[in-house]
């Protein structure tokens, strides 16, 4: 029997969702006209006014949000809402230049864990359960949302963060958690140490949401057969929330989109142009609800395909599939997003040429990087302590750049292939 | 005396070595002294030889980084407690050591060692003394 969490939003039928749609949109956007100067003036250069959003069929007139318009609208150029109005913050990790930091009213928090109770609920979890949350919270909108989802549904919360695998697998069995929720790679690991210690019949695991990450069908059988549960998508990305825009149901064959809070699109990344329904192109939301951080067709560079066919679990919202890959550079590691913008910005700070390559791998089953740099007849020395010093510091400035660790290989001059026009930046070598 | 010393930077790969003294080999250039100081990753040799110069451009020529360090070059009397000696002398002098090597072979009972040290003219003229 399928549950839902607002069942009579989430099977409602398309011409309700449509109808939600076209009178929130045309909302939306007065509400950004009326009160972000930075919307007004981007609809005032593409011609437009409020009255020519008359329903979500005018959607398309609108002009694309890219994160370029979050980084030239950082901190506050998008807000929606005065400063008093709003209750939270939420960041993406990453430098000033690439750090997007939305805003929250306490009605935006609340539709946001509405939308993640949705997602529990979809994996079965009800007052009953007891939901281990092991995404990182803080700043990162994993940990806050899924809790907040928890709390919404009932479970037992178990607010852990991540890391301390002894700890986490120690709380799972005292505790009897039944949901997980974290990256599919810690999953993967926490799965893999189980298995090591033999705790398999110590733990009462039923279903597992893992999102932040790309993951393959592969890894989802790995975990739901070393764990003994279902492991379900969920898809997000702070500036339009955070996890819970889309979540998989049981069919399992894809996320369906909360449309009655987002619009979705799929565009060709290169025109712009709208593609019909089942087209593979580049996905674009635009809140429709979100009241201090709105964004209108912003631009998420994840490629993917929608789908409308009827879904077997009774919800009537579109369903996306996993992002098939990006329209930008953009690497995402350890759930982190990395571009090899930020690497090169470093190494140019550091004195290093701008020839690099950035391997990623997943070993296993957690994610890698490592950026390999020329020496240099500058930066060379007959010490070797000075070598060790300057590459330390290199890595200490990666860090503080990317948020997480990468390890850094000086090689030889001429060692990275120099290819002939566009040079080989990044090799990803995971198999998802 | 104070002699040139080329540093070079080297990966930690099969053959680095070798391709370095094949370099030197065919064109005649003699090995004096040499010394690695290595990571897991790469390492630095560092090579006393006959013909500094020519053989830095020779190097840089194939694509190596090469740099060139003046280093102190003394005798050691070779009998126990000879480098014992000229060490206590250096630290007498209040002179720090980075870092040293041997000379490859010896002569009329004497051994080479390689100093290297931030002011080479200074330990140069400590040393000139004892000699």
């Amino acid at each position: 029997m399928e549950r839902y969490y607002q069942p009579e939003i989430e099977t409602a039928s398309r011409e309700q969702i449509l109808a939600w749609q076209n009178e929130r949109l045309v909302k939306q956007v007065k509400h950004v006209w009326d009160d972000v100067p930075y919307y007004r003036k981007k609809m005032e250069e593409a011609g437009i006014s409020p009255d020519d959003i008359q329903g979500a069929g005018d959607l398309h007139k609108l002009p694309f949000l890219s994160k370029d318009d979050l980084r030239d609208a950082y901190p506050y150029g998008l807000l929606g809402k005065p400063l008093k109005d709003c209750v939270r913050i939420q960041s993406t990790s990453g430098t000033t230049g690439r750090r997007v930091v939305a805003f929250y009213t306490q009605h935006d928090v609340d539709l946001w864990e509405d939308c993640c109770a949705r997602a529990i609920t979809a994996a079965g979890g009800g007052q009953d359960d007891v939901c281990h949350v092991c995404y990182g919270y803080g700043l990162f909108t994993g940990g806050p949302g899924l809790n907040g989802g928890s709390h919404r549904v009932g479970c037992l919360t178990l607010p852990m963060s991540s890391g301390n695998t002894d700890r986490q697998l120690q709380f799972m069995v005292d505790l009897g958690s039944t949901i997980l929720c974290c990256t599919p790679s810690y999953a993967a690991y926490l799965a893999e140490s189980i298995h090591e210690r033999g705790l398999r019949d110590q733990i009462k695991l039923k279903a597992g949401i893992f999102g932040a990450e790309a993951w393959s069908e592969e890894m989802r059988r790995d975990i739901e057969e070393k764990l003994g549960i279902k492991a379900y998508d969920i898809y997000g990305l702070t500036e339009t929330s955070g996890p819970g825009v889309a979540f998989e149901c049981s069919e399992q064959s894809g996320m369906h989109i909360n449309e009655d809070h987002f619009i979705a699109e799929i565009i060709d990344p290169d025109t712009g142009e709208v593609l019909p329904e089942g087209s593979k192109g580049e996905l674009v939301f635009t809140s429709i609800t979100k009241e201090a951080f709105p964004l209108l067709r912003y631009r998420t560079r994840d490629i993917c395909v929608l789908t409308r066919k009827a879904c077997s679990c009774g919800r009537t919202h579109v369903k996306m599939c996993k992002p098939m890959g990006r329209s930008d550079d953009m690497l995402i590691v350890k759930g982190v997003n990395v571009f090899p913008s930020q690497i090169e910005t470093v190494l140019l700070e550091q004195g290093y040429p701008a020839n690099y390559q950035i391997l990623v791998d997943r070993v296993n089953n957690s994610d890698t990087l490592e950026v390999m740099v020329e020496m240099t007849p500058e930066n060379f020395s007959d010490s070797l302590g000075q070598i060790t010093g300057m590459e330390k510091s290199l890595v200490a400035a990666l860090k503080a750049m990317l948020g997480i660790y990468a390890k850094v290989r000086l090689v030889a001059p001429k060692t990275i292939t120099r290819s002939e026009g566009k040079a080989v930046r990044v090799i990803d070598k995971r198999k998802i | 005396m104070m002699i040139q010393q080329l540093s070079i930077f080297l990966e930690n790969r099969a053959g680095q070595l070798s391709e370095v003294a094949e370099l030197l080999a065919q064109n005649h250039i003699d090995m004096l002294a040499l010394n690695i100081a290595e990571t897991s990753d790469y390492g630095v040799l560092r090579l006393i030889v006959d013909a500094p110069s020519k053989a830095a451009a020779l190097l840089r020529e194939h694509g190596y980084i090469v740099r060139e360090t003046a280093v102190v070059q003394t005798p050691v009397p070779d009998r126990p407690g000879g480098l014992s000696d000229v060490l206590k002398v250096v630290s007498g002098a209040g002179i720090d050591l980075e870092y040293m090597y041997s000379v490859l072979g010896q002569q009329h009972g004497l051994a080479y060692m390689v100093f290297k040290v931030a002011a080479p003219e200074k330990l140069d003229a400590v040393l000139a003394k004892i000699s």
